[in-house]
């Protein structure tokens, strides 16, 4: 079965066919039911249900209704009159998580880049330190520039952003060859699956 | 309910959740072998990120308000945007339909937040042209606010009739069934045009890919660093990073978008000043500067 359906999925290569889009299919059917079941399972029972109504012994925590509220009101949209509701639990998610990953997010992406930045242009007696920090600052300093888009990217000040793109360039460079590489050990995973699990081939 | 509503509601939560995030923080960082756990409403260790985003905060208030009096903000028009345009020009000559994928993230996303900002402007341009606008969705809870957003773009451009609901689909929750299917959209359906504009992940590439070999025009952005090679490899104009922002913010010209813009502009205007002192001190072997940026 893993075999057939790895090489329908890899049949795709060849071009748009049948056994493609049995394989295609199948997958999002089964991966929309599996999730229904999970989340069903693992959130609706497991948080909702188990917390609110607990077995006997422990006090109900009527909290978690909060969340139920908030899940009942996304699936008031199925009636178009009070639809609006759905609104308040869609403002909470992005509200909330806002404000939930705001210190972390200031913390990681500025602060912590800013002083990394910080660097001396001169490491006496250690070439390699010099040219990296030079190099690490310099590169900061014109993406930043790129970024910044309340300037027109012209003259001098154009130039610098266009030095910050050729940086982000070979950054993207370096990253898509470390990726490659990712993606290519999943495909000799693949490979050792099928010539050697399957057909045995590879002892 | 109307837009200062929900803002308000946006606005307790943001305050509600850091908060509460704040005092597990602080739980967290105490020794395991305390019983009882210390709360602090302030953390007096981090002073320096609370000047730092009280700076920044006013800066973006300050700005906003600004648009709101409809002063002019000015933003540099980023090529992105021509190329999205165009994209939806060469649909129309062709007569084909336009595949905006959203990415793969939830609401909670804030580039899925500026996807769906897109998304509308794109709907209002594509209904004047009377072509389909395909969106396939990963997370069910982006199909009610695309949905919203592609109406409102049918509606300002005066074709509500011209709205086709069954265009906004849910596809799956897993990532690479997701893939998939798209993968199939683009084959059976052949758009002429793929808007990739969102956060996306492992899936770009497989994506990007398939749409460059169906000879589609494709326009792609993200702020996830690591998919961008591949966009930039496979997409004939990549939105990079915060120009995704940039774009939402240039196409609805709305106040607060516009404002928060300009902020980020200070912010980085300080950081560079910021990197430019420290980096002369930090040669000099003056420490002090660089210490300010210590976070414990």
């Amino acid at each position: 079965m893993g075999a057939f359906l790895t090489l329908g999925i890899i049949s795709f290569l060849y071009k748009d066919n049948p056994w493609y889009k049995f394989c295609e299919a199948l997958f999002v059917g089964i991966s929309a039911g599996y999730w229904f079941c999970t989340v069903f399972w693992s959130q609706f029972v497991a948080k909702l249900v188990d917390n609110v109504f607990p077995p006997a012994g422990q006090p109900p925590q009527y909290a978690y209704l909060v969340g139920g509220l908030l899940g009942f009101m996304m699936l008031l949209r199925l009636v178009p009159k009070i639809g609006w509701f759905s609104r308040w639990p869609l403002a909470f998610v992005v509200g909330g998580t806002a404000g939930a990953y705001l210190i972390g997010y200031a913390l990681s992406n500025g602060m912590k880049q800013v002083k990394s930045t910080i660097l001396p242009l001169w490491v006496s007696g250690n070439l390699n330190a010099t040219v990296g920090n030079i190099i690490l600052v310099v590169g900061t300093f014109c993406g930043l520039v790129y970024f910044f888009f309340s300037k027109e990217h012209k003259g001098t000040y154009g130039k610098i952003a266009k030095l910050g793109i050729f940086f982000l360039m070979i950054t993207f460079g370096a990253s898509f060859g470390y990726t490659v590489m990712a993606r290519m050990s999943l495909l000799i995973g693949r490979m050792d699956f099928l010539f050697g699990t399957w057909l045995g081939l590879i002892k | 309910m109307d837009n200062r509503k929900i803002s308000l509601v946006i606005l307790i939560s943001a305050i509600w959740l850091t908060l509460c995030s704040q005092i597990l923080l602080a739980q967290e960082a105490a020794p395991l072998t305390e019983t009882k756990f210390d709360y602090h409403w302030f953390d007096t260790k981090r002073w320096n990120i609370f000047i730092t985003l009280a700076i920044v905060f006013s800066a973006i208030l300050w700005f906003i308000s600004r648009a709101k009096k409809g002063k002019s903000l000015f933003i540099r028009r980023i090529a992105g945007l021509d190329a999205i345009e165009e994209a939806v020009g060469r649909a129309t000559e062709m007569g084909k339909s336009v595949l905006y994928i959203p990415g793969i993230h939830d609401m909670n996303d804030i580039q899925t937040v500026a996807s769906m900002i897109i998304l509308g402007n794109v709907a209002k341009t594509i209904a004047r042209y009377d072509i389909p606008l395909i969106v396939p969705i990963r997370q069910p809870f982006v199909v009610p606010v695309a949905e919203e957003a592609v109406r409102q773009g049918y509606l300002s451009a005066g074709r509500p009739d011209a709205f086709v609901k069954d265009n906004i689909r849910f596809i799956s929750d897993e990532q690479f069934a997701y893939a998939a299917a798209v993968n199939g959209i683009m084959l059976r359906e052949r758009p002429a045009a793929n808007l990739l504009l969102g956060s996306f992940y492992a899936e770009s590439l497989l994506l990007a890919e398939t749409g460059a070999s169906t000879g589609a025009i494709q326009v792609a952005g993200t702020a996830n660093i690591h998919q961008l090679p591949f966009f930039v490899v496979a997409c004939d104009y990549t939105l990079i990073g915060e120009e995704l922002f940039v774009a939402s913010a240039y196409l609805s010209r709305e106040p607060k978008l516009l404002g928060s813009l300009k902020g980020s502009d200070l912010a980085k205007a300080l950081i560079v000043l910021a990197i430019i002192i420290g980096t002369i001190l930090e040669t000099m072997g003056v420490k002090w500067f660089t210490k300010l940026f210590v976070v414990q």
